[in-house]
């Protein structure tokens, strides 16, 4: 099943919409040289638009079609009440230079969230600028590099990173200048304290740590990390992806973090739109928070007016203008709909429904780690009995059955992962049959592979060429002439 | 609210499961020190009160839809078709993941590939990538994507007429690398918006690139005829900022010899929304598609030949290339590039054309008729595109509080925000949503508030 | 799993090869690499003129899920780059010794070839690489 390319619909001189007259005499255009000669855009009517695009959304499938346990993606539900909080004409037709006094709704409604993520994180100063949880890890290692120059200290140029992190994390502190040294962990899951005791030295700019972490497990010796860092001089930072494990039971600054990032986009129920748009905004304790990015949102409480302000260390803006507002009205609107007493309970199911899961397949498929885990868990792909069969090979036949596969192959530090996050949206039934249909496959691996080779079978597409579109590089569309 | 479908004995049924007493039991790993602190935060509110509370918070703003405008600088207020919203609103497309799974993606993959051509055939280059956050930090990946192209380059040459956040945000990026940036003034002795013959030759053989913009931030087109070759003669890389609208008039940069052509694609059917979600737009030469960061999408096939497309290249990225990657980006601006690519197919090649003729010329009839005004003027002698500068009579922080104040106007820009020594210069947008008597009523209103 | 080894051949443990051809040598990665990266989409080869010295990384092989770094066994400067890689990749999947070369040096120091392993050392060094599962 196959949709044209919109260039393949194209014929010449159809229109699209139609547009006024300029309705003010003519200027005389640029000299001819300035000027293109071609625009080879495509030429549609409104119903090819519109049919195109249908038949294209059919093709996909979203957290609204079913369940999505990927882990350390949090795909939870996405409230609609959000997607009309963020298309009323007073948010979405304002202009970012316009007179703060004409934008008071906006600039309250930031502050507000500002206040929201500090009381859930414990940080006291939240900037919302970041666009993205990498953009706010870039952020915050430069804040901590900021830190240490403002204060003389330019020989401090180590980040410590875990084996278990995300790429984003040694790709940002490569970003930074800095240098990255990576940790081991230990048979539990943990960081192991004996490497992370052997690297601290007075060359040691900080660490960066996911916690819980991409296991799905809650250090065991996390205070004591933050100790021993703090101890050499060290600041941490947090990555946040995992923050839908402790909301309301623990707090991020009170873990030893003085710098994190939350993903609004995983956390806070604001939609993922296919690959973005995020956002990734960052609190900071007493130590960092002069230097996080601006501008930020401040209230004069005397005038009862909010205004724009720049920290007062800021390492300066990392984007322009003030951060992704739109996303921010809908983590606003899912927080404020929740209050405290939800948004403990969104953790806590989250859990429950990670640990149930985790009790179902344990004897299914083998489990990394038999410890109580967070909000999601590692199994491995291989099956006793079916030794050609491979975690993508049980992702791809998951398809068949009407579930999104889980993250697969990482962590890197676990072969054959998966890595599964139910969020706490998904009901008990929607859990069970994720449940069974993973058992049901692990039966067919040992009774008949190759429906687990050649999966998926009922996708609009099959399994799809990855090394010729790798060595044939096609990134665009030609006309076939050109071929 | 709460959108947790557990009944009572659900939570039951699932402890008993996994043999645990109470859901408080599974955080026992939690240090009982810092164990479930109070929020400090309302109590929960009901869909209706909750929207009741935001659409009073929006009803404090001033907004566009009710309000003339002739602010640009780097945000525009342009038309999108109603199409757009009904695509998006689809949540096939808005409640899906990064397409990491091809089989089931193949709507967003398929766009985002159209994406990419669109952006091609707009800026004259090769290829495309899929997004980065919006136009700024795609300027900051441009220049960290020059430094690895060049290899021991420690400079960059900029114009001080690239958009001041974007300039910004580049230094910000860049802080922690050895790195000299020339040419606009910021931290130089050298004088801003230099032209762009002297700015060429600023670059030497330790420039890894030169970054200009047309048009740039004050409005003008750059003549950029030349400019390539004297920047690849010193094995430098030609960087060219653009609008997207400008492109349905305007000469690519592509076809002038860039090397990296970039901007913000929020005009390409992307709601102001106060600074926010947007898309940088990115595109380059085939040969330097390997050093090019961000999400790439290619076409191949299944195994059953049928067409299909995949992520590739992926291996330039973070999640496998770590340390060595050539960003860390990982999210980017689905959702806004889809908008991009619909806008540009629903208004396709003759309707884009049109878009941006009727800024021009509405532009330039706000410009004629501002110039005519005692106390006003407006240097025309370089060409414009949507954007120009007034020179007022009164500062223009007081012209715009005057505007606003007296005539119910937003204004435009006060260029003395970034800009040493240009506190009297108004910077002024004109788009195809200001018709003929918002122009004539801001023409009038200008002279009203003159003194 | 039988693994090919060349007998013309000295190797590094991260498994290159180094063959001498006079004062100059051809280097490359071995049939265990090719075997461990699977279908390789990309070589990233280095400039010709650039000088290496032994150890550093060189060149770059991609498959469809890693990147992976390429050590020089010797210390030298490129005289010649495999210019056939660039459209066929996958040359060095089907033929890792031959027509699947990487570069061509000129050897700076030939008493750095005493510390390349023998072709029945590598032998033993990938038999134990691929008891340990192979990484």
């Amino acid at each position: 099943m196959t949709e044209p390319i919109i260039y393949e619909l194209s014929v010449p001189g159809r229109q699209g919409v139609t547009l006024p007259a300029p309705g003010v005499p003519l200027a005389e255009l640029p000299d001819a040289a300035l000027l293109r000669d071609d625009l080879p855009l495509p030429q549609v009517s409104e119903v090819d638009v519109v049919r195109h695009y249908v038949r294209l959304s059919q093709l996909n499938y979203g957290v609204d079609s079913g369940m999505y346990p990927l882990g350390s993606c949090t795909m939870k539900y996405n409230p609609k009440m959000n997607e009309d909080a963020a298309r009323l004409t007073g948010f979405s037709q304002v202009h970012p230079y316009q007179p703060e006094e004409t934008v008071q709704g906006s600039l309250e409604l930031m502050f507000r969230l500002q206040e929201a993520l500090q009381g859930i994180s414990g940080f006291g100063a939240v900037s919302l600028q970041p666009a993205a949880g990498a953009h706010g890890e870039l952020t915050g290692v430069l804040m901590i590099r900021a830190y240490h120059h403002a204060r003389g200290d330019t020989g401090r140029n180590i980040v410590l990173i875990p084996d278990s992190a995300h790429g984003t994390n040694p790709a940002t502190t490569s970003m930074s200048g800095l240098e990255m040294v990576q940790l081991k962990s230990d048979e539990r899951g943990n960081v192991d304290l004996d490497d992370l005791r052997a690297h601290l030295s007075d060359r040691l700019a900080g660490m960066m740590l996911t916690n819980p972490n991409t296991l799905g497990l809650f250090d065991e010796h996390l205070l004591e990390i933050g100790a021993l860092v703090h101890g050499a001089g060290g600041l941490m930072y947090g990555d946040g992806a995992n923050l839908n494990a402790l909301m309301g039971i623990a707090k991020p600054a009170a873990l030893g973090f003085d710098v994190m990032h939350i993903n609004l986009h995983k956390t806070f129920s604001t939609p993922h739109g296919g690959g973005g748009p995020g956002s990734g905004p960052v609190g900071a304790n007493e130590t960092l928070a002069a230097f996080l990015p601006g501008p930020v949102v401040a209230h004069d409480a005397e005038h009862e007016i909010y205004h724009l302000t720049m920290p007062a260390q800021s390492i300066g803006r990392v984007k322009a203008f003030y951060g992704h507002f739109g996303v921010m009205v809908r983590a606003y609107a899912y927080i404020r709909s929740l209050g405290a007493a939800g948004l403990l309970q969104a953790s806590e199911i989250a859990v429950l429904n990670a640990n149930y899961l985790q009790s179902l397949l344990k004897d299914v498929l083998p489990l990394t780690h038999d410890r109580t885990c967070m909000h999601e868990f590692v199994l491995r792909g291989q099956v006793e009995g079916a030794p050609d069969v491979h975690a993508l090979d049980i992702a791809k036949r998951l398809i068949d059955y009407g579930v999104h596969p889980p993250t697969n192959y990482f962590p890197l530090i676990v072969p054959e992962a998966l890595m599964i996050e139910p969020t706490e949206t998904e009901s008990k039934r929607s859990l069970d049959h994720f449940a069974a249909a993973l058992t049901e496959i692990v039966a067919e691996a040992r009774r008949d592979p190759e429906l687990l080779h050649s999966a998926p079978h009922t996708a609009p597409v099959r399994r799809l060429d990855e090394v010729r579109a790798a060595r044939q590089l096609k990134l665009r569309w030609r006309p076939e002439s050109q071929d | 609210m709460s959108y947790v479908p557990h009944t009572a004995n659900d939570v039951q049924e699932m402890l008993a499961r996994i043999g645990a007493g109470s859901v408080q039991e599974l955080f026992e790993a939690v240090p009982q020190s810092v164990r479930f602190p109070a929020l400090d935060l309302p109590g929960p509110l009901s869909e209706l009160e909750t929207m009741q509370e935001l659409t009073a918070l929006a009803e404090r703003n001033v907004d566009l839809a009710h309000t003339p405008s002739f602010l640009g600088a780097g945000a525009y207020h342009h038309w999108a078709p109603s199409v757009l919203n009904h695509i998006l609103l689809r949540s096939e497309f808005y409640t899906a993941y990064t397409p990491y799974q091809p089989e089931i993606s193949q709507g967003t993959l398929q766009a985002i590939f159209e994406y990419q051509s669109m952006i091609c055939d707009l800026t004259g280059m090769d290829v495309s990538n899929a997004s980065h956050y919006d136009g700024a930090t795609a300027l900051a990946e441009a220049v960290i994507m020059a430094l690895s192209a060049t290899r021991n380059r420690n400079r960059v040459v900029m114009a001080a007429s690239v958009h001041p956040e974007y300039r910004a945000t580049v230094r910000t990026y860049t802080q922690g690398m050895d790195l000299a940036i020339v040419g606009d003034g910021v931290g130089d002795d050298g004088s801003p918006d230099l032209p762009l013959s002297e700015l060429a030759a600023l670059v030497d053989d330790r420039t890894a690139c030169l970054i200009v913009q047309s048009p740039d931030f004050f409005g003008r087109i750059g003549d950029l005829r030349g400019l390539a070759d004297t920047v690849h003669a010193h094995k430098a890389l030609l960087i060219v900022v653009v609008d997207p609208i400008s492109l349905g008039l305007l000469q690519p940069p592509g076809a002038l010899g860039a090397d990296i052509v970039l901007g913000e694609g929020q005009p390409l059917g992307n709601t102001l929304s106060f600074g926010g979600p947007w898309v940088g737009f990115f595109a380059t030469r085939q040969e330097l598609v390997r050093r090019m960061a961000g999400r790439l999408v290619g076409e191949t096939v299944d195994v059953d030949g049928q067409r299909g497309f995949v992520l590739t290249l992926s291996t330039r990225e973070q999640h496998i290339r770590r340390e060595k990657a050539t960003s860390n980006i990982c999210t980017n601006q689905g959702l806004n590039a889809l908008a991009a690519a619909v806008y540009l197919a629903s208004l396709g090649k003759s309707g884009l054309r049109q878009v941006a003729e009727i800024c021009y010329h509405r532009a330039h009839y706000a410009a004629s008729a501002i110039n005519a005004l005692p106390g006003y003027s407006v240097n025309a002698t370089t060409p414009f595109f949507k954007e120009f500068v007034v020179h007022c009579p009164r500062p223009a922080a007081e012209i715009n509080a005057a505007l606003w104040r007296e005539q119910g106007i937003i204004g435009g820009y006060d260029l003395g925000q970034a800009y040493l020594g240009r506190e009297r210069d108004l910077l002024l947008c004109v788009t195809e949503l200001n018709d003929r008597g918002q122009i004539d009523r801001l023409v009038a209103a200008l002279q009203e508030v003159a003194s | 799993m039988a693994t090919s080894i060349s007998p013309d051949c000295l190797y590094t443990e991260s498994h290159e090869w180094i063959r001498v051809d006079g004062d100059q040598a051809y280097a490359g990665i071995t049939d265990y690499a090719q075997d461990q990266l699977s279908d390789i989409v990309y070589v990233e080869l280095p400039e010709v003129g650039a000088s290496y010295a032994k150890g550093d990384n060189f060149a770059v092989v991609e498959s469809v899920k890693a990147a992976s770094d390429c050590y020089l066994g010797l210390s030298g400067e490129i005289v010649e780059i495999n210019e056939e890689l660039e459209g066929q990749p996958e040359v060095v999947n089907s033929d890792p010794y031959g027509a699947g070369w990487f570069v061509r040096l000129a050897i700076a120091d030939a008493a750095e070839l005493g510390t390349l392993m023998t072709p029945a050392e590598y032998a033993e060094f990938v038999a134990k690489a691929e008891a340990e599962g192979g990484h």
